[in-house]
């Protein structure tokens, strides 16, 4: 805090430093805003604390190597960030993945969604004043991971979708352990619904806190529930659809008011959607059976046991795991709706087996660049709502 | 698809004939190599224009080239919710010449130009605030230009009897090793180990 010299009583404003060690920060973030009693004046975020040069990194790795680093972005949902980066691989190479393996992609991908959504609606409660809804929530979390774990052997940094399809097909146990906790993890949304949606303090820190009207909101490059939550239907998983997306039967939630409570229905809502979509992979993964990967050889390195008993198995693996396939010279953008919004890769393929330049587009990046804009006006207890209801992880702000 | 873009491809190129160059349409993505000097006259008939609308902002991110007179590009990423369609812009720049900012057109440009600046030093004139973004108060240099080493220069360690976190030139245990994959037959463009005679001329 820097005090004026002379006491001065229409000249007095401060300026604070909100972390970077601040629980409400959702990580590492130093916001230093520039007050005026306790309305914010300006907001200037110092990011950069995460920042891991996974971009630079990814050009010194093969295109297998460089996949995991996608789970260290958005650690919340790691396997949403996979596959962008599958998806541009996919797109420059020409491969196609099979229906169980897209099932499976979309399965997790939702899982992811439920994952980052719980997150953030509980810990936004949290930020706001409510500690039962983190509580609750972290239980439906952690069996989730329990998922994760049983699919990948990891409970976040998964390393399981892979260019031409996933890792390994899912044991039939684990697809009907996942279709049974769906109708239980409803009903935990309802609860946690019961203890926000008509909670009086949890509306009075939220209703009518953090307006973006949607012409700003997509010139800011906001996405996702950022901008459904300012009245656009816009998701990727319906209007540019990815995979089997087109196949699943879910709807939108759009809201009207553009606020952070809005924004909070829609993840609730939107918790729902991914449940009956999961349901749907589920009995589909139930009935019909298939690869779960390209067959191109050349891309998907062999199985173990195939590699026992066949020396071109053994010789590709060996190429696969050293050499890496090489990709062909082009450039695309390959994007998904990850749950805090559009996460985009833009990938320039040179012929070798490394990426030539990999930027990674993260939501998160966009919607906290607009702090300033959304919380100029508003009173400094609200800059930890908004902050909570922009759904900010530093993994991917930072890269 | 790809004929729809490539028509919107030829109707921003006659709109703008000075200012597009060429319309490239692969990977069924549309991709328009602009001049540097008249970016934003081209990304604000992107947004305004009634039969483009590309109104959400998505991306600028730099690619370096260093073997290029102009080594970088400015890479532009729009998306238009009416079309549903995206469009990507290139623009060609160098180490001086400044990009005009997108920060006029979209608010949104203001950090990923930040972004560019500090991962490559590429300039834009009238950013309102061009200062570093992601890398530590007081860093030198760009990181993610090819001729940047992936190790970097310094590392930074606490200092017990200094009470500070202080900065040394790296040192590496194991030299950073970045192996070479490309096949001899393909023909690298250096000389392997012990074909040096082979392309020496002769002796005598």
């Amino acid at each position: 805090m820097n005090a004026p010299g002379k006491i001065d009583p229409n000249v007095r404003n401060f300026q604070i430093n909100f972390g970077p060690q601040h629980p409400a920060a959702h990580g590492v973030l130093r916001l230093v805003l520039e007050l005026d009693g306790e309305i914010i004046e300006r907001v200037d975020p110092h990011i950069g604390l995460l920042h891991r040069g996974t971009e630079k990194l990814l050009e010194t790795k093969t295109y297998l190597q460089a996949m995991p680093y996608f789970d260290r972005l958005d650690y919340v949902a790691p396997m949403n960030q996979e596959h962008a980066f599958c998806m541009a691989v996919e797109r420059l190479l020409g491969i196609e993945v099979p229906k169980r393996g897209q099932l499976i992609r979309v399965l997790y991908s939702e899982i992811g969604r439920i994952l980052s959504h719980m997150l953030n609606v509980t810990t936004q409660a949290m930020d706001v004043g409510a500690l039962t809804p983190p509580l609750w929530g972290f239980e439906e979390r952690e069996k989730l991971m329990v998922f994760y774990e049983r699919a990948s052997g990891s409970r976040m940094h998964a390393a399981y979708f892979r260019p031409g399809g996933v890792h390994q097909d899912l044991p039939q146990k684990l697809v009907e352990d996942i279709r049974d906790f769906i109708p239980h993890f409803l009903k935990v949304c309802d609860d946690l619904e019961g203890l926000l949606t008509d909670n009086r303090i949890f509306k009075q820190r939220n209703v009518d806190i953090g307006i973006v009207s949607l012409e700003d909101a997509f010139a800011w490059g906001f996405s996702g529930v950022m901008v459904r939550g300012s009245g656009a239907a816009w998701d990727l998983r319906k209007s540019q659809p990815y995979e089997c997306y087109d196949e699943m039967e879910f709807d939108i939630p759009v809201g009207k008011n553009c606020d952070n409570y809005d924004r909070y229905c829609i993840r609730m809502e939107e918790m729902r959607q991914s449940a009956y979509i999961m349901r749907q992979c589920c009995e589909r993964l139930l009935k019909e059976a298939g690869p779960v990967s390209a067959v191109d050889n050349k891309v998907v390195p062999p199985k173990r046991g195939e590699m026992k008993r066949s020396m071109e198995a053994l010789i590709h693996h060996f190429k696969l795991y050293t050499e890496g396939f090489h990709v062909p010279a082009g450039e695309v953008y390959a994007a998904v709706e990850a749950p805090k919004g559009e996460f985009g890769v833009y990938l320039v393929a040179d012929g070798t087996n490394k990426p030539y330049r990999c930027k990674i587009r993260a939501p998160g990046f966009a919607h906290l660049q607009a702090m300033d804009f959304l919380c100029r006006g508003y009173m400094l207890a609200d800059v930890s709502a908004i902050l909570g209801s922009l759904d900010i992880v530093f993994g991917e702000v930072d890269r | 698809m790809d004929e729809t873009l490539k028509e919107l491809g030829a109707h921003v190129q006659e709109a703008l004939p000075d200012a597009v160059g060429e319309v490239i349409v692969a990977y069924g993505e549309l991709t328009l190599v602009a001049s540097a000097a008249e970016v934003l006259k081209v990304l604000a008939f992107l947004r305004d224009d009634p039969s483009c609308r590309f109104v959400s902002f998505i991306d600028v991110c730099g690619v370096d080239w260093p073997k290029r007179e102009k080594r970088f590009d400015v890479v532009y990423h729009l998306l238009s919710p009416t079309l549903n369609a995206r469009i990507r812009v290139r623009v060609e720049t160098d180490e001086t010449t400044p990009v005009p900012s997108a920060t006029a057109v979209f608010p949104g440009a203001f950090w990923f130009e930040r972004e560019a600046y500090d991962m490559y030093g590429i300039l834009f004139s009238g950013h309102p605030e061009l200062r570093r973004l992601l890398t530590d108060y007081g860093f030198d240099g760009y990181p993610l230009r090819k001729d940047f080493p992936t190790t970097g220069f310094v590392e930074v360690r606490y200092d017990d009897e200094r009470k500070r976190v202080v900065y040394e030139p790296v040192k590496l245990a194991q030299e950073f090793r970045n192996f070479d994959f490309l096949s001899p037959w393909e023909g690298p463009e250096y000389v392997l180990p012990g074909d040096e005679k082979a392309t020496a001329p002769k002796a005598g």
